[in-house]
């Protein structure tokens, strides 16, 4: 069984315009990885070099993954990781 | 276009005046695929700034949840402006994440005359759209 991973709008060009794809790792990080394996370009929507994008939010199930460990933020078979933009601006 | 319902504007309007100075922002979600806004949805502006605004992480999970169990979607993004005027800033072109979506723009710096404008964002790029108010949607 796979971790179920919930794209937003935007980012669906990658995935073919799947609302919900799967991958595997047992963090965020190794997640994510495993997600740009089969959608390039994916991950460098969500990470920079410093880390989760500062107007990206992630979720593991219902908390927000900065109020947990970030990227290194374990993860296992039937947690659900939800990615969304945040909605800011000046 | 953004076609839209009088009340809606009204309380987009209502919101934005009430906030100010701080900048306030909400959305308006509607069926998928219906581009017509029905359900007006003020959030917290989490900034708490005269010049940014930014939905708290966790509003922003509930939100999206619901949408998703209403099938609906972000039809309107709305913010307002309270000392500039009602057309994005450089920050809401950058943060802008809702193709589809109508970026509704408020302006409440004159406080006799409320400035609405309606936007697209996509790639970065600024379309503005006519505002059609209606009294009520067929």
């Amino acid at each position: 069984m796979a971790i179920e991973v919930q794209i937003p709008t935007i980012l669906r060009t990658y995935t073919d315009g799947e609302k919900t794809v799967g991958a595997e790792g047992a963090t965020l990080s190794d997640l994510l990885a495993d997600l740009d394996v089969k959608y390039p370009g994916l991950r460098d929507r969500v990470v920079d070099d410093a880390g989760l994008r500062r107007f990206v939010n992630v979720y593991l199930n219902d908390e927000d993954v900065r109020f947990l460990d970030g990227l290194q933020t374990a993860v296992s078979d039937g947690d659900s990781v939800t990615i969304l933009p945040a909605v800011a601006g000046g | 276009m953004l076609t839209i319902r009088r009340d809606l504007v009204d309380a987009m309007i209502e919101h934005a005046r009430r906030d100010h100075p701080d900048e306030a922002c909400g959305v308006i979600a509607g069926p998928v695929g219906s581009d017509t806004p029905t359900r007006f949805i003020p959030m917290v502006n989490a900034a708490r700034s005269t010049t940014f605004y930014e939905f708290d992480s966790g509003d922003l999970l509930r939100l999206y949840r619901q949408m998703d169990a209403n099938d609906e979607e972000p039809v309107v993004v709305y913010h307002s402006h309270t000392a500039t005027p009602a057309y994005p800033s450089r920050t809401d072109i950058s943060y802008a994440s809702e193709p589809n979506a109508h970026y509704v723009l408020v302006s409440t710096r004159d406080p006799e005359a409320t400035e609405l404008r309606s936007y697209r964002i996509v790639d970065a790029e600024v379309t503005e759209e006519e505002v059609q108010i209606v009294e009520s949607v067929p």
